[in-house]
Parts: structure tokens; C-alpha cells; sequence
């Protein structure tokens, strides 16, 4: 649910990394945080457990610009991956405006990785959102690693549509802003074309 | 997308901000918020220096959602009020009409009663705007064929433009 603020000339977007545990989600939007200049950026906050698992979310807000005059925000949430955490996955995705799934390339995590797309289907449609219609990025995370599947393997196994795909190391920045320039895309021409 | 944007003008925004003017000074409380129930914020009334008021919406609004989670797990519809107490600040967080959330931080210098008994009235009013607002962004929505000014004419370059 887009917020149009015109008290403040701004718009305000969500976007939710989601994806299996540990697939890389918290990395990029630190990624993120690291290389956006402070002043576009909000405080980068971790609701993590004491071994850095995400037990809530993460949640970062940043700033792109203005386009006609409103100035652009984005607030960048990601969800706790791991399976016994689906009842916090379901609540941040109230209001989702634009979703990068993140895919863990490596083959033992291939299984994650299918049951997470169809977790998420499952929870956009309590919600009552149409997951065809919610701008989504698929990102192949990991593509560093020995055991990564190769790329059509996984876009035929994860890719649902015609939606942007990225290759991606999250943890050395590789894809990090590609992905989240095409969700952005995604959601100010979804908001267009309404 | 089912859900409606929620559109905010000028005047929504500015009887937002005299309600909870009024508030703040009724209650004797330091700061008041009042939020959507995804984090963003609508309008503000106090003093916000060394407040990051951005991350306290966001926080809020995942408090508020998990306590809605809970509610419903013990089959109740909603738990409206949260209270949580410090050494020096007191939070006091509601839900306003199922779709906002108020919140009140307040000190020594008032009591959990007097921000109660004030809220209680300020949900009404701030409820009955926020109805407005929804009936408004809804009828709009589907008056609307196509397009969503200012960013209907947005062009490929202007999203460029953001990242360049």
C-alpha cells in the first residue's frame, strides 16, 4: 500500500526481501546501508537474535530522490527466513508494495528455496494480494560458492514469470543495487499504471 | 494490488496536527505520534530532538502487528492499547478506527491515567478523519481510470534518474 504524502511531497514504498534462511537477505539491505551516503539513509535496525538470525526483521528506510516533486522513500524490510518464523513472515508483508526474493544458489538449498516462493504465495494471498500482480525480482544469491546450481537450473526452477532475474554476492555487493533498482522500477511503474 | 493507496492532503494533514496538538498539551505528554498501521508516518505534535521518528513508526507498527497476532491466537480481535513503562519515558500506543496507530510518550510529569482518558476522546476524532481519508483514497481510486497523479506521467528516465 503506497503512501502518498502531500503535506510532505513525498511517497513512501515498501519493499520485503524474502527467502529461506540464511539465503542472504539481512547481507544485501547491510550492503545497502554501507554504501548509501547518511544523508539518504535512516538508522539500520536488526531485530536479531543473539547469533545475528533475524528474529523479526530488519528494517532500513531510504531515500532516492524526488521525481515531480515528491521525494522518493523506500522502507526495506526483510523477514526471519527460517520455517517456524512464517507467523512474523505473514505480518511483514502487510502493505508490501514491490518483493525481491532472495534464492540461495546452493544445491542442498534448493528445496528451501521452492518452499519459500510457495510460503510466500501462500502468505500474499491471506492478505489478499494477487502474487502475480505484486512487482517481484527473483536473485540468485551466492553465486560465488562451489556447490551453486547453474543459473538455468535455477531459473527454471524458481523464475514464475517474465520477472527481472539477478546473479548476485550479496556479501561483496555483486547484484545488490541491480536488484533493488529494478524493484524500485517495478513499483513506481505498477503505481503508473494504476 | 486489494489494498487501497492511502492518500494524505494538506488539510487531512493539518487537522491531524491540531488534534494532536491538543493532545499533547491536554495530556502533558513530551511527544505524540500518530502512524499507519505499516510504519508510515502521518503527523506528529511535540518536541522530537534525539528521536529518530522514522525507525519509532516502523517499530511501533511491528509491535502493534505482533500484538494483533497474539490477539488473534487467544481469539480475540485486537488488544487496542499497549503500554510499556521506563525508568524516565512511558510509551502508550493504541489503535485508532483499525487502521492507524497513536502513540503517546509521556514522563513524570503526567500519569497513565490523564493520557488515557485524553486519548480515549482523540481516537474518536482522529478515527472519524481517518474514515474520511479512506472513503476519499477509495473513491478516487475507482474514479480514476489509469492513472495516479502526480505519477501517472512518470517516464522510464525519471526512474533512471534515481539511481544515477
Amino acid at each position: 500500500m503506497t503512501f502518498i504524502n502531500y503535506a510532505a511531497r513525498e511517497i513512501n514504498c515498501k519493499i520485503v526481501y524474502y527467502g529461506p534462511g540464511l539465503c542472504g537477505k539481512t547481507t544485501n539491505i547491510q550492503f545497502i546501508f554501507d554504501k548509501t551516503g547518511a544523508g539518504a539513509k535512516g538508522k539500520l535496525i536488526s531485530l536479531a537474535t543473539e547469533s545475528e538470525r533475524t528474529l523479526f526483521f530488519d528494517f532500513l528506510p531510504i531515500e532516492l530522490g524526488t521525481i515531480r516533486g515528491f521525494r522518493t522513500r523506500f522502507h526495506l524490510y526483510t523477514v526471519p527466513g527460517q520455517v517456524f518464523y512464517d507467523a512474523s513472515r505473514k505480518l511483514i508483508l502487510k502493505g508490501v508494495d514491490g518483493i525481491v526474493f532472495v534464492a540461495d544458489s546452493q544445491e542442498p538449498r534448493m528445496d528451501a528455496n521452492v518452499e519459500s516462493i510457495r510460503n510466500l504465495k501462500e502468505n500474499l494471498a491471506e492478505h489478499g494480494y494477487s502474487f502475480e500482480k505484486v512487482p517481484y525480482v527473483l536473485q540468485l544469491n551466492k553465486r560465488d560458492l562451489p556447490t551453486a546450481v547453474p543459473v538455468p537450473e535455477l531459473v527454471s526452477a524458481l523464475r514464475m514469470g517474465d520477472e527481472p532475474v539477478f546473479e548476485a554476492v550479496a556479501s561483496k555487493g555483486t547484484g545488490v543495487f541491480e536488484t533493488l533498482k529494478a524493484v524500485v522500477k517495478g513499483v513506481l511503474v505498477d503505481l503508473k499504471s494504476r | 494490488m486489494a489494498v487501497s493507496d492511502l492518500v494524505l492532503l494538506e488539510a487531512d494533514h493539518t487537522r491531524f496536527a491540531s488534534i494532536l496538538d491538543r493532545l499533547r498539551h491536554d495530556a502533558n505528554a513530551k511527544v505524540v505520534f500518530l502512524i499507519d498501521k505499516n510504519g508510515q508516518q502521518l503527523a506528529t505534535a511535540g518536541d522530537l530532538t534525539g528521536l529518530d521518528p522514522t525507525s519509532l513508526a516502523s517499530l511501533t507498527a511491528g509491535n502493534v502487528a505482533a500484538t494483533d497476532g497474539l490477539a488473534k491466537l487467544l481469539g480475540e480481535r485486537e488488544f487496542s492499547i499497549l503500554f510499556h513503562e521506563g525508568e524516565h519515558d512511558n510509551l502508550h500506543i493504541n489503535v485508532v478506527a483499525g487502521k492507524a496507530i497513536l502513540v503517546v510518550i509521556f514522563d513524570e510529569r503526567s500519569s497513565l491515567g490523564l493520557v488515557r482518558l485524553r486519548v480515549k476522546k482523540s481516537t474518536t476524532e482522529l478515527g472519524t478523519i481517518l474514515d474520511d481519508i479512506v472513503a476519499r483514497s477509495q473513491a478516487q481510486r475507482a474514479s480514476t481510470v489509469g492513472s495516479f497523479a502526480p505519477f501517472a506521467e512518470i517516464t522510464d528516465d525519471d526512474i533512471d534518474a534515481l539511481f544515477s
